[in-house]
């Protein structure tokens, strides 16, 4: 029981420290808020990290995994092992309420739900429905410039009432 | 004291300007993105009734697709019509080539001797050390854009197909396969609808622009039968539960296609979108196998001299030998460069 109570105690500490590390791109969002993070689990001396990629190309996923490891490091725990989660794929929706926050307290529009489809996916040639609001004004009359941004998993918006441009998070 | 001296402490930690910029990661292969495998830890298992050639050569042929257009798609950045779309099609070449990175690391693991002899990771060797006949990719991604239209026109059929691939791909049985297209489900859903929007938007535009998205529209058509006939490898995969006959897209791709033509206010172009050169003794009624010979004729770009070269097999045009000297070059005159 011993060392059942200790690797808990080893794994809640693992957590704490991998559950601040930040995204590289999205810098106000820890990798837990982001849904990154998919796991910390603690064998012996070792740590076994799992992240997924937001998207396939994701070109942050070599930095994460450095900032991981440094994280833990810093923690006491030398061997770690970032192991990549392919499935299930990442969603928007899995971005925690405290992440919308902040993503929308930093100018980033946070995404609406992902959406949800059974059989083919359906062409969408008009603008893509959702409900943005500048996270400067609030308003609501936001009109979409492209749907790529600085990162692949931003929109770009111009807000109709304040003037200013916006990210969007889009939802997958 | 000089104005040099009097700069605190920064000189005494980093010796020169340059060395801050690495931070301390180690330094890695000046090529390619392999320096972390990205399927690092996932699970390798291959369902024991499918065969490994047979998968590894289908992810080639799903990854090299992505690996060349993502390839051809990145000319445009700084080339494009605006700002806003030279991010665009960056971002569609970032999710392919992302694609291409787990199908290819994907093929290594299933099946090592795909893998061209180097001391690099295997992903980068098959992009880098790959000779043309070993590129597996269908002919639509491999040509030179002549102009936009080009760009988005290639882009929507190459989109509509493999969204319909991909999605049916989510049931495959190797597990990794299904993951990757789960995945790519989600991206090319976005490239999908931003290349049939830009479709929309030439032909209802101006004159020249319409002229030149119908241009595109004749130059590329005759690559699409290409993508729904079957090599024996799909033929082989679909069978073992683990990959997707492409021919059984067609109905669905032709539909969403007509979507896209109707508003753009354009007929689909003559030509059947799959080509009818004999019944295959596997196919149902109805289905048809193209050949390697004659039947390939409508697959090749103009100016080409029979036998025309069929993709899936490792026959191109020269245009993919044209890139790949480009892309290839440098890794290859400099092979165990880092930085």
């Amino acid at each position: 029981m011993v060392t059942t109570a200790t690797t808990a105690a080893a794994e809640a500490a693992a957590r704490a420290a991998a559950e601040q590390v930040t995204d590289p791109e999205l810098p106000m969002l820890t990798l837990a808020d982001l849904g990154v993070l998919r796991g910390v689990s603690v064998d012996g001396d070792t740590v076994e990290v799992a992240i997924t990629p937001t998207y396939s190309g994701c070109p942050a996923m070599t930095e994460m995994s450095r900032a991981l490891a440094g994280a833990l490091a810093d923690a006491g725990f030398a061997d770690v092992r970032v192991r990549v989660e392919l499935s299930p794929a990442w969603s928007t929706d899995w971005i925690t309420p405290r992440g919308r926050r902040a993503l929308a307290e930093h100018g980033i529009s946070p995404p609406g739900p992902a959406p949800r489809r059974s059989g083919p996916v359906p062409l969408t040639l008009g603008p893509p429905r959702r409900t943005v609001h500048c996270p400067r004004c609030g308003c609501d009359r936001a009109e979409l410039v492209s749907e790529f941004g600085a990162t692949a998993c931003r929109a770009l918006y111009r807000c109709t009432a304040c003037a200013e441009p916006f990210e969007h998070v889009k939802e997958i | 004291m000089t104005d040099h001296d009097s700069v605190p402490e920064a000189d005494a930690v980093h010796d020169n300007a340059y060395a801050g910029l690495l931070g301390d990661a180690d330094p890695h292969w000046a090529f390619g993105t392999g320096f972390t495998d990205p399927l690092a830890g996932v699970d390798p298992t291959v369902p024991s009734d499918v065969d490994r050639a047979d998968l590894a050569a289908y992810c080639l042929m799903l990854g090299d697709d992505a690996l060349v257009l993502a390839q051809r798609l990145s000319h445009w950045t700084s080339r494009a019509p605006d700002l806003e779309e030279d991010v665009a099609l960056a971002n569609v070449a970032l999710d392919l080539l992302g694609q291409a990175r787990l199908l290819l690391a994907r093929a290594a693991v299933v099946d090592p001797s795909v893998v061209p002899p180097s001391v690099q990771a295997p992903e980068d060797a098959l992009a880098y050390f790959r000779p043309a006949e070993q590129f597996r990719n269908v002919l639509l991604v491999e040509g030179v854009d002549v102009d936009f239209a080009d760009a988005v026109v290639r882009l929507l059929l190459f989109s509509v197909h493999r969204l319909a691939v991909l999605e049916r791909l989510t049931g495959s049985r190797d597990a990794v396969l299904a993951a990757v297209a789960a995945k790519g489900v989600k991206e090319v859903t976005y490239h999908r609808d931003h290349a049939a929007r830009w479709v929309v938007t030439l032909a209802r535009g101006t004159d020249e622009s319409r002229r030149r998205l119908l241009a595109a529209l004749d130059r590329l058509w005759p690559l699409v039968p290409e993508l729904t006939a079957v090599h024996p490898v799909e033929r082989r995969m679909a069978a073992a539960g683990a990959g997707v006959d492409p021919s059984t897209v067609e109905g669905e791709t032709g539909g969403v296609l007509d979507e896209v033509f109707a508003a753009a206010g354009v007929d689909r172009p003559a030509g059947p979108l799959r080509r009818a050169v004999g019944a295959h003794p596997g196919a149902g009624p109805g289905r048809v196998m193209p050949g390697i010979g004659d039947a390939l004729t409508p697959l090749a770009p103009a100016g080409l001299a029979e036998p025309e070269p069929r993709g899936r097999d490792g026959r191109h045009t020269p245009a993919l030998e044209e890139m790949l000297a480009e892309m290839q070059e440098v890794a290859r005159a400099h092979p165990e460069a880092t930085w």
